[in-house]
């Protein structure tokens, strides 16, 4: 086990950093608070998962295959993540050079009472990862290192991956399209064109 | 197990199904059913073929596939039916197409017990998440069936199981 460091960043901050740099990147977000932190700047290339936890990098996933000319990532938090850790191994293996992940990592289930995930017992994700082959892992705790990450979330090969351990500040949900359906043919709409998002 | 002594055709013939209606994505957790078609769809270099840990991750690969404008399809063995029912709230919440071949077991002849609690309810979970049940029994039928489910699914935007009956597999005497 490495030594504990606590998290400082702010985690809108946070996501308020990582949008100004997408350029013209997909974005996937998780349930819960990491959507309700992309939910603060509404964007056309970002699907926002409310339910389904666990799916989040594996959505990723299938996008970046999908579109493999585009750089797509996913923004997820600690507990979303350790439901699907599967999704480490089984994205690994496929390795989409064009694959991204960022983790905000408060290490509590902050939706249902702020109990302890596992990475705040000492479970490292970005080991679990590196153990799954991916091309890059990384964990940040300050803005210095948060901002030396950010390109790499966007340009490096990957599939990389960036652990970003925030506070425990708490945010009122900010869901703007509640209806999945609706965001998911504005999202399809916005990347395919109307003919073949709806044909 | 043992190789069946003759091939099986309908294999191939989901295999035409799915180039015929354009899958990219096929997701897949192995079953002894699923062997012939899973090398099928890997030896394409038109498709991609995910091996999962779980097959709920095969429900939100698919969903990524369809936001990116790609359509696939995911195969399982009935028991991987349970591990799928809450993700499925994605591409029903959503109204994503979700295509999915599932291979029973704890029906006909079954000899491991532990097959049956799932076997023997994969089509009423299913039915009770609001999934579209198909099933096949015989071998002349399984692509006509896996190419209408692939038409409900992908033009009327709903999630559908193709489940294909133990009894198409073979009897196999694991009694002595």
């Amino acid at each position: 086990m490495t030594e504990k460091k606590k998290g400082t960043l702010d985690r809108r901050q946070v996501m308020a950093t990582v949008q100004a740099a997408r350029g013209d990147a997909l974005m996937v977000t998780g349930l819960g608070s990491t959507t309700y932190d992309a939910g603060t700047a509404d964007h056309l290339n970002t699907f926002c998962l409310w339910g389904g936890m666990g799916a989040a990098a594996m959505t990723g996933l299938g996008l970046a295959l999908a579109q493999p000319e585009r750089r797509v990532l996913v923004m997820t938090g600690d507990g979303e993540m350790l439901m699907g850790i599967g999704a480490f191994a089984t994205i690994g293996v496929q390795h989409p050079k064009n694959f991204a992940l960022a983790v905000i990592d408060n290490e509590h289930y902050s939706e249902t009472g702020m109990q302890a995930t596992h990475t705040q017992r000492g479970v490292d994700l970005a080991q679990v990862a590196a153990a799954c082959s991916f091309a890059s892992t990384q964990t940040v705790y300050t803005e210095e290192e948060l901002d030396a990450a950010i390109p790499k979330l966007f340009a490096d090969e990957g599939p990389t991956l960036v652990v970003i351990k925030v506070n425990t500040q708490r945010y009122p949900m900010s869901i703007r399209l509640r209806d999945g359906a609706r965001l998911k043919d504005r999202f399809r709409e916005n990347l395919l064109g109307a003919a073949e998002a709806y044909y | 197990m043992k190789p069946e002594p003759n091939p099986r055709v309908w294999p191939g013939d989901i295999y035409q199904t799915f180039k015929a209606v354009g899958v990219k994505q096929v997701a897949y957790v192995p079953d002894a059913g699923h062997t012939q078609l899973i090398s099928n769809c890997q030896s394409d270099p038109e498709m991609v073929a995910v091996s999962l840990t779980t097959e709920e991750e095969g429900i939100a690969l698919l969903a990524g596939a369809w936001l990116g404008g790609q359509r696939g399809a995911l195969l399982m063995q009935s028991s991987g039916v349970g591990n799928c029912i809450n993700m499925l709230s994605v591409p029903l919440h959503c109204r994503m197409p979700l295509l999915m071949i599932v291979t029973m077991r704890g029906e006909w002849g079954e000899f491991n017990p532990w097959q049956l609690p799932m076997g023997q309810n994969t089509e009423k979970v299913l039915e009770a998440m609001g999934v579209y049940v198909q099933r096949a029994t015989h071998p002349d039928e399984i692509g006509q069936i896996v190419n209408a489910g692939a038409q409900l699914a992908f033009n009327s935007n709903c999630v559908v199981a193709v489940l294909l009956s133990q009894r198409l597999l073979g009897f196999k005497d694991w009694s002595k």
